[in-house]
């Protein structure tokens, strides 16, 4: 089959491999449809995600036809139509029967890597280095779904894949960044990043019953994204100081929550980002907390700070005296992608959410290097890839 | 003995403590030499001109590498060596340029005293973390005794969780050394171990105390190749959070080259292999098997491959 691969850092290929095959009971295999970028995946194209191997598959947001079943699966046969979550979970364990699922303590093989960065492990997830268990991933024309009676959704007739697809993972993890807002009337949100998750979350922010949500980026056709079709005030951060803005929008107050949307390459400007980029540059953080930095600044007093941008390792000049003194709240994870896909499918259905707004590139697989290309560069108004299979 | 092993983890420990600092040490250090070769320069009392400062980036680097290597190897003595490789070059240069003619003695001399300190702390460091790591290919001194503990939570009451265990005939199908243990009876059994080259351990071991849903404790018989202990214990975590397993193992390896051979089989690193075992062990109990990916086919640490479906007949 064809599949996209990492090789090697900036490098990106097409490439035939062979098919997927069950190797354990509870596997199906998946004949895939549509499948998209993620900004995540720019950190590993970027090099920013250690234990990456040459050849590896990319890819964590797909959906497709099942057309094989392990024994141990039963709640599947050949045909259905499903779209997978990004984290792989059992089903079993406490974190999973807890339903956090991004936290299922068996699906990583190589958890002893993920230890010795971060103390405990998480889930497995699809093509996403060898850190998060080494799985191939779904940026090709089949996948192998680990536990396959615990996470694909079976998406209705009806639901076309453009509205189904972002299930995966850019949809639920922008509605868990604001469920984590802990929304209450009249609050106010921002969002740092503008790109598909924070479109979501924007989005989200407004269904959970936020007054107002305030987004903050520099690219203008992101922004006005955001305005047209989330219904969010924007902020260019080039051109505005964010947070002398943020206190005279809110009246000095600050926003309710503050979600980090924007993650490990953050961009900014000024000394402070120079010195990240160069201690970055030198391996001395692996993270640039340019956001996540502004974000506790900018937050009100008591306020929430949502992290749903993903980090890798460790940051530098953490503002920890404004989190502590001000008693603010830090919530983040990876998303439980089970726990919200059936809410979310519904919310789909009636009408309440129309993912498909983000989608600016439709192209076929043998395209992924080009669509990774515009999609980094922000070339052609580039927000959202989908691939098709 | 247990003070003796309690000491060498205690050494151990401060072993990687001072392989931290060393790393961050150079970081810092070879930050200033890369930013800053001027005031370095300056600092150790070495002429301040272009051939000095481009040394200065270069030994710079080296220790940002040795550093970094340092900090992400969970056992780093290798790179600690680069260091000691690294000071003694540093001890070197400044040899020469105590006998120059342009450099500011004392401040060199300073530099020197400081270098062969911290060649010293470099030295000391590399080979507490080496021999700490020969402990586990048979060649401490006085005791050869290995000695691993790991715990593991199951979700699975514990009837369970020791009903997998006490058939010993299961062992190996989380346990990934082990080729087979064979029941016989009486509380006996035998075990085959993989070893290096294709060649197999065996040995047979007796049941010493077993309390149903509680605790097991076994010791290999005479003749054994690797005389070995073990004991497992399952206590219900609080809160129903299904059971705690505490696995405690010590073995003795024989000297000479099938020592060695042992040493390899329990893996450089007997305490991440039990880890190991133990997550398969969970893995089994809470989801039926032991999870695979493309990446680590058989669900071991050793053989990454690249994320992709493996070619036919190539899987385990």
């Amino acid at each position: 089959m064809k599949a996209t691969c990492w090789m090697g850092r900036n490098t990106v290929q097409v490439q035939e491999v062979p098919d997927p095959k069950i190797l354990n009971a509870r596997d199906a295999i998946v004949k895939i449809t549509s499948t998209s970028i993620c900004g995540s995946d720019l950190h590993l194209v970027d090099g920013y995600v250690p234990s990456m191997i040459k050849g590896d598959i990319l890819g964590h947001e797909f959906m497709g036809e099942v057309v094989e079943v392990g024994k141990g699966v039963n709640n599947l046969s050949i045909g259905d139509r499903v779209v997978v979550p990004f984290p792989i979970a059992c089903g079993a364990c406490n974190a999973c029967q807890n339903q956090a699922y991004s936290l299922c303590e068996n699906s990583n093989p190589n958890a002893w890597m993920a230890e010795e960065l971060w103390g405990h492990s998480t889930a497995g997830i699809f093509g996403y280095s060898h850190l998060t268990g080494g799985y191939a991933g779904g940026q090709a024309e089949y996948a192998r779904v680990p536990f396959a009676d615990v996470g694909p959704l079976k998406v209705p007739d009806g639901v076309t894949d453009e509205q189904a697809l972002f299930l995966s993972d850019v949809l639920p993890t922008g509605y868990m960044g604001a469920e984590m807002c802990n929304i209450r009337p009249g609050d106010v949100v921002a969002v740092w990043g503008a790109g598909p998750v924070g479109q979501f979350a924007i989005v989200s922010a407004f269904l959970l019953g936020a007054e107002r949500v305030i987004v903050i980026d520099r690219f203008p056709y992101r922004l006005q994204m955001a305005r047209d079709k989330a219904g969010a005030e924007t902020i260019n951060y080039e051109e505005t100081d964010v947070l002398d803005a943020l206190k005279e929008m809110t009246g000095g107050r600050g926003p309710d929550a503050c979600i980090d949307a924007a993650g490990l390459e953050a961009h900014g400007h000024g000394v402070a980002f120079a010195y990240d980029r160069a201690k970055q540059a030198a391996k001395l953080e692996t993270d640039r907390p340019t956001a996540l930095r502004q974000a506790i600044m900018a937050c009100r007093n008591g306020g929430i700070v949502s992290i749903i941008g993903v980090y890798g390792g460790f940051v530098d000049k953490f503002p920890i005296g404004s989190v502590m003194n001000r008693s603010l709240t830090i919530k983040a994870g990876q998303t439980h992608v089970h726990r919200y896909m059936r809410p979310l499918l519904e919310r789909i259905q009636n009408g309440e959410i129309d993912p498909t707004f983000i989608i600016t590139h439709t192209l076929p697989l043998d395209q992924a290097p080009h669509g990774y290309e515009i999609f980094k560069h922000k070339q052609d108004n580039c927000e959202k890839v989908v691939l098709k299979a | 003995m247990a003070t003796e092993q309690s000491q060498r983890g205690l050494e151990n420990g401060k072993g990687q403590r001072l392989a931290r600092a060393l790393g961050w040490f150079s970081h810092g250090l070879g930050l200033a030499q890369l930013i800053a070769p001027s005031d370095v320069a300056r600092l150790i009392g070495v002429k301040d001109d272009d051939d000095n400062r481009a040394l200065l980036r270069v030994v710079g680097v080296r220790e940002i590498v040795a550093g970094f290597g340092i900090l992400v190897r969970p056992r780093p003595a290798g790179w600690l060596w680069a260091r000691v490789a690294g000071d003694a070059m540093d001890l070197t240069l400044l040899g020469a340029a105590l006998t120059s003619d342009n450099a500011k003695r004392n401040r060199v001399a300073a530099a020197t005293a400081a270098v062969a300190g911290i060649t010293a702390l470099d030295v000391l460091c590399a080979t507490r973390l080496r021999s700490s790591r020969g402990a586990t290919v048979g060649s401490a001194p006085q005791d050869d005794t290995r000695d691993v503990e790991k715990a593991i939570t199951v979700n699975r009451p514990p009837e369970e969780v020791y009903g997998l265990w006490r058939d010993f005939e299961n062992l190996p199908r989380f346990m990934l050394h082990l080729e087979s243990v064979q029941v016989m009876g009486d509380g006996r059994s035998h075990w085959k171990a993989k070893a290096p080259a294709g060649r197999t351990v065996e040995w047979d071991a007796e049941i010493v105390d077993d309390r149903p849903n509680e605790l097991i404790t076994w010791r290999s018989l005479e003749g054994a190749d690797v005389r070995n202990t073990g004991s497992v214990r399952f206590n219900p975590a609080p809160g129903g959070r299904g059971t705690e397993v505490r696995v405690k193992l010590q073995y003795d390896p024989p000297a000479g080259k099938l020592g060695a051979s042992v040493a390899k089989l329990f893996g450089e690193e007997p305490n991440l292999q039990l880890r190991e075992d133990l997550f398969r062990f969970k893995q089994v109990l809470e989801t039926g098997e032991v999870v695979r990916s493309e990446g680590s086919l058989d669900g071991a640490r050793l053989r990454q491959r690249p994320a992709q479906p493996p070619e036919d007949g190539t899987e385990r």
